[in-house]
Parts: structure tokens; C-alpha cells; sequence
């Protein structure tokens, strides 16, 4: 029987099996910022061990760094300490450290591919559970706690339960102003915020194929929000295309050598999977989130579900709580509602495509006087680009704000937070209470129903404005 | 890390579902570089209003006296969300060493077996009963037998474990120490890589 493009990777990265228990999997990349590494450093220092391959880590400063001003020292006291304790570890131990004012610095999981450090058949953890969007590149990608960044500092290693495999398969063609974040919240919408719990997912069909980069990074991205550990989908000529003269790509003769390998990375005909999913790509619209997880979404033009709609007690109770929270009413439309925020940015929508995406749309246009915008490049790089095209010029004209590189208001945990009841349309990944500050109200959409919002002020249908 | 085999306890029951790391830990508070003190700020923005700890929230479970014990009981799906680590130590700290649900996100129960927290995962009738009982009612784990036991029903259960974490847990070994047994094999394997 033939193998499954994870089992091919998974398979060359055993460096021994355990028996009755997880097998040595050997990392090639490991990523690491200064939220979720501290304690790992301290852990290794208590030991009295050495990180075992320090040239295979690469660190940046992105969740807790302010986007305004990044050339002055960090105000809030906590932010800085814990900042410049990644910056005395990275220097103690060796580490390539991206920080603040690095030409390279970003969000960790925009400057891997952005830099060709993440390359296809690797195996690539970081202690952030949108690790997934590596996958993107046909890798075994995927979050690991804080326990395990300090598994990986002592050997590069790390014990594992091979997990199961669902493919996923889009076939056919998006409609007008359907793009890849619509795909993702469609599927977890369809299957739950814990529908692929246990499973690896890989992102096939013909809807996949014609998908940019960037595009299939937003997919894999959101693998974590069904539960799934991670996502992948195989290499192809689009990845190689993107992949050639990245700074950290190999070139020359190891260019060709790799190559070789990278097209030998997908699943055969006759591989097996645990479980398959088909998904015409004609059914997605628009997608919008009205709950407080990320499954808990719409097509656009659909009305929030009622209690009637849900399978048992239990969820009944969910959605009850989740509307209470958004302020929301069972069976309304969004259509139409008013919104104070709009935020682009994150490791899912902060690429230079994704704000291309938004200046076509808003381009010559001004926003909604009632609403803040906030556009925050995934890395420097982004932003340098973003000038480099003039499009700072199209957003400032619309009265958008740009910041600088960094994770900010998707998580709360900087200074940039949505107020406590406001609504804003996010092109993150998470709408949990809270997430974007205490009493926030997330609505996740794709960047371009986020551009349609800041235009208009109320939650729209952005086929209606194409 | 800590060593677990039997625990006899009264429970806090926390009947929600897909219960999100964000919850149980909000991120401002992951500014910290040690992995201590996290309990205090453990599910925050339900513990309090206005982020004020002299305002509870009565309606909270945590917030209600009668409730009391080292078992957390919690509805399916619970950790999911991110994969910070410090939501496991706030459990912890806090001063619980079991975590019972229908299911668990996996990094949230890769995390917990991590750091000497016990992921139990039970059936969904086991669930309703156990939040079916009194307050004061207790829950025996074993998990030498990997069981666990309503006290005062007699009803008893068991739970998968990973047999090499379930050694872990009762010598209080970490996975780190394995690695390191296997440092040759890996540096073999680096080697033979083309
Ligand atoms: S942008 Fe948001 S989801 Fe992505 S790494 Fe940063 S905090 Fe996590």
C-alpha cells in the first residue's frame, strides 16, 4: 500500500520507536518567541544541560511587543522584562534572535516561510499552536507547550503518538469574493471547533492546487481550531515557485538536490486515510463567525442558527451563552450590524496578499467615519513591501491605521485591545471571549469581509460592493 | 515532577463545554517567565468582575465555598485554544491534580501529563453522573488500575492512558530524561541523514 504524504515525512524523522508508548521524532526547525520559551530556558539552565542544536532554532519577538514606536524601549515593565529575558537567552545559548528593529523580525509564523526557513518534508514545532501554517509547505508542522520547547532545547527531539489522518478534499472553483479563510471557516464550521481532534489533516482537491501560498497558509493555519494538530498539503510547482531565492533556500546544486526529494512529497494513489471529507468549493460563501469559537460561523447570508437548530442540550447551552456574549439574538442576520473595530492582521491574514486583497477593495475609497481600522503587517518584511507598493498611500487615504510587525490585537496580551462590548470584524483566528481584550466581541471573516466592514461600518456582504 | 497513583477527593464541577486556554489563563497574563503563581489568575475573567479580585463573581463555581477538592470536572472538549503551557500550570497551582472530561484538546492533555496533571477522559454518561452528585459527594482515582469511582454510588470506570506516560506519572519521570538516555541514537540518526 502506498503512503500518505505525513507518512512520508513522519517515517524519515523516526529515530526510534518506544515500544507500547510515542515514538523519537527528530525536528528539523524549531521556532521560539518570548512568551512560551522562558521556562523552557530555565528548565535546561536547572538541569545544568546545553541546548543540543542551537542552529536549529529561530527566535523573533512578536506576541508581546507594542506595533507603535518599536524603536523605544517597551513601557509596560512585564512586556519588556520578559522581551529582553528571550533577547539574554538567545544570546547565552546562541540563537539566531530576530527581535525588535531585525530587518527580518515578524510574526513567528509569517518570517519562517517569508525567509525560505521553512521548507517542505521538514518537521517543525514551535511552542505557539498555529504552528500549523508551516504545513503549507507539505511539513509536519504542529504546537508543542512549553514542557516540550525544553524537550526539544535538551535533544531535538520529541516523544510522539503518530497521530490518525483525514484528508480533506475541495474540489471545483470559489465563487466571487470566496477566498481561502472563507474555505477554512467553512470546514470548521461543518465540523466543530474539536472535529478533528487526533487527526493530521491534509488539504486536497482542485480548489486547493489553484490556491497562492499564502492562501494555503491561512488554511493551515486554522487547522487548530477543528482540533486538529496540524495541517498539510502537498508541495507543488506554485511552492517551489514560491520557495526559489527565499534568503534561507538552498541554491545551486542543493537547490536541484532538494528539489528531487520535495517532488516525491504527496500522498500516493492508494494511501489510506482514517477518515475523508469532500467539499464542494461551489457551496462556500462569505463566512462570518457569531459565537465564541471559531466553528461557531456562517455563510454570510445565512441567519444565526436558534436552539432548534442545535443537535443536543449540551450545544444549546453553548450557543446560548455565546450569544449572551456577542450580544446577539438567536436567528437574526448579521447583515447590516453596526461594528466599532476592524482588525487585518495575524499569522493568518497578514501576508502581502492578504493586504493586496484589501487595497483592491478600498482602493479610492474612505472608511466609515464610526469605525477604527487597523491594518498590522505579519512582519517587516510585509511592511516594507506594503510601501514599496504604494499601498500604505491606498490605506492612509481611507483613513486606516498601519502598524508595525507583530501578533497584536489578536491575542490581548499587548497594548492594542478591542474595548470591552465592541464589536470587531478580525481576520485572526480566534473569537474566544476575551481574546482581543476582556469583553472584546470577535467576528472572524476573511480580509476582504473585513475591508467591506470598515467601509461601510456594518457587517456586509462583500459581493455586494464587487 | 510530582509523582500520582491514588487520589480519593471531593470535585469542583465546572459544567461547560469547549472550555478555550484563553479562559483558562487570559493572555495578559503570560508576561511572567517563571512557571509559578499562575492559580491566582486561573479562569480570571470568569473568578471576577472587572478584573477586580475584591469582586467575585458569586455564580462562579470557583467563587463558591461549598465546592472544594484536587479534582477540576469539566464538560468535553476542554483546553482547547492555544497551546500555552500555563494554562496546565494554572490548574496546578491552583491546587488541582486531576482534570475529568468527555474529551480533551490535545495539546491541553500533552501539557497536563507534562507537568503532573491528571488527564482523565470518561464517558459522557459518566460526566452527567458525576454532575448529578452532592457537593459533597467524593471521587477515588487509581491510576495504577486506571480507574475511576463515584464514591458514594459504587459506579467505577476506566480510562486510557499512554502506557509510557502512565510510567512517567507514577515515578514522577519526565520525557526529558528519556531523551537524554538516547542522546547516541540520536546523534547516530542526525548522522546516517542524508
Ligand atoms: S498572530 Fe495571534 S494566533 Fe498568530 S501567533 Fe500571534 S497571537 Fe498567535
Amino acid at each position: 500500500m502506498g503512503k500518505t504524504l505525513f507518512e512520508k515525512i513522519w517515517d524519515t524523522h523516526i529515530v526510534q520507536e518506544v515500544t507500547d508508548g510515542p515514538s523519537v521524532l527528530y525536528i528539523d526547525k524549531h521556532f521560539i518567541h518570548e512568551v512560551t520559551s522562558p521556562q523552557a530556558f530555565k528548565g535546561i539552565e536547572d538541569r545544568g544541560i546545553s541546548i543540543f542544536r542551537p542552529d536549529q532554532i529561530v527566535a523573533t519577538a512578536d506576541h508581546n511587543v507594542p506595533t507603535l514606536n518599536q524603536h523605544l524601549p517597551i513601557t509596560d515593565a512585564l512586556s519588556r522584562f520578559q522581551v529582553d529575558t528571550l533577547i539574554d537567552n538567545c544570546k547565552k545559548h546562541g540563537i539566531e534572535l530576530y527581535g525588535l528593529g531585525h530587518e527580518h523580525q515578524g510574526i513567528v509564523h509569517v518570517i519562517g516561510p517569508e525567509l525560505g526557513v521553512t521548507q517542505p518534508g521538514m518537521t517543525i514545532v514551535c511552542g505557539d499552536s498555529h504552528t500549523s501554517t508551516h504545513g503549507a509547505f507539505g511539513t509536519i508542522a504542529f504546537g508543542i507547550g512549553t514542557s516540550e520547547v525544553e524537550m526539544v532545547f535538551a535533544s531535538q527531539c520529541l516523544l510522539q503518538t503518530k497521530p490518525k489522518l483525514m484528508r480533506i478534499n475541495i474540489e471545483g472553483t470559489l465563487g466571487k469574493g470566496v477566498v481561502s479563510k472563507d474555505i477554512i471557516l467553512y470546514i470548521i464550521a461543518k465540523i466543530s471547533a474539536s472535529g478533528a481532534t487526533g487527526y493530521f489533516v491534509e488539504y486536497a482537491g482542485s480548489a486547493i492546487r489553484t490556491l497562492s501560498m499564502e492562501a494555503r497558509m491561512t488554511i493551515c493555519n486554522m487547522s487548530i481550531e477543528m482540533g486538529a494538530r496540524g495541517g498539510l498539503i502537498a508541495p507543488d510547482q506554485t511552492t517551489f515557485d514560491y520557495m526559489k531565492g527565499r534568503t534561507f533556500a538552498p541554491s545551486g546544486a542543493a537547490w536541484d538536490a532538494k528539489l528531487a526529494y520535495w517532488q516525491t512529497l504527496y500522498s500516493d494513489v492508494d494511501a489510506a486515510f482514517d477518515l475523508e471529507l469532500n467539499i464542494d468549493a461551489a457551496d462556500i460563501e462569505p463566512m462570518i463567525t457569531y459565537g465564541t469559537n471559531p466553528g461557531l460561523g456562517i455563510g454570510i447570508t445565512k441567519n444565526v442558527p436558534t436552539a432548534a437548530d442545535m443537535q443536543d442540550e449540551g450545544e444549546q447551552k453553548n450557543l446560548e451563552k455565546a450569544l449572551q456574549y456577542m450580544g446577539l439574538t438567536a436567528g437574526q442576520s448579521l447583515i447590516g450590524m453596526p461594528v466599532q473595530h476592524v482588525f487585518i492582521g495575524s499569522c493568518t491574514n497578514s501576508r502581502i496578499e492578504d493586504l493586496r486583497l484589501v487595497a483592491s477593495l478600498v482602493k479610492g475609497k474612505t472608511k466609515n467615519p464610526d469605525v477604527q481600522v487597523m491594518i498590522v503587517p505579519g512582519s517587516q518584511k510585509v511592511a516594507k513591501q506594503v510601501i514599496h507598493e504604494g499601498l500604505d498611500l491606498i490605506f492612509k487615504e481611507a483613513g486606516f491605521e498601519i502598524r508595525q510587525a507583530g501578533c497584536s490585537a489578536c491575542l490581548g496580551m499587548n497594548e492594542d485591545k478591542v474595548p470591552a462590548g465592541e464589536y470587531c470584524v478580525s481576520t485572526s483566528n480566534r473569537n474566544f471571549e476575551g481574546r482581543q481584550g476582556a469583553g472584546a466581541r470577535t467576528l472572524l471573516a476573511s480580509p476582504l469581509t473585513a475591508a467591506a466592514a470598515a467601509l461601510t461600518g456594518v457587517v456586509t456582504d462583500v459581493r455586494t460592493l464587487l | 515532577m510530582n509523582k500520582i497513583n491514588k487520589i480519593h477527593s471531593r470535585f469542583v464541577p465546572l459544567q461547560e463545554e469547549n472550555v478555550d486556554t484563553d479562559q483558562i489563563i487570559p493572555a495578559r497574563f503570560l508576561k511572567a517567565t517563571t512557571r509559578d503563581g499562575f492559580g491566582k489568575n486561573l479562569f480570571r475573567d470568569w473568578r471576577y468582575n472587572n478584573d477586580n479580585e475584591l469582586d467575585p463573581k458569586p455564580d462562579f463555581i470557583l467563587n463558591n465555598a461549598s465546592y472544594t477538592g484536587e479534582i477540576l470536572v469539566a464538560g468535553k472538549n476542554f483546553g482547547c485554544g492555544s497551546s500555552r503551557e500555563h494554562a496546565a500550570w494554572a490548574i496546578k497551582d491552583y491546587g488541582f491534580t486531576v482534570v475529568v472530561s468527555s474529551f480533551f484538546a490535545d495539546i491541553f492533555k500533552n501539557n497536563a501529563l507534562n507537568n503532573g496533571l491528571l488527564p482523565i477522559t470518561v464517558s459522557e454518561s459518566f460526566l452527567a453522573s458525576i454532575f448529578g452528585l452532592g457537593k459533597e459527594a467524593t471521587l477515588s482515582v487509581c491510576l495504577e488500575d486506571q480507574t475511576i469511582a463515584i464514591d458514594a454510588k459504587g459506579a467505577i470506570e476506566t480510562f486510557e492512558i499512554n502506557a509510557y506516560k502512565k510510567t512517567c506519572l507514577l515515578n514522577g519521570y519526565d520525557d526529558i530524561d528519556y531523551l537524554l538516555s538516547n542522546k547516541a541514537a540520536i546523534e547516530n540518526f542526525e548522522k546516517n541523514r542524508k
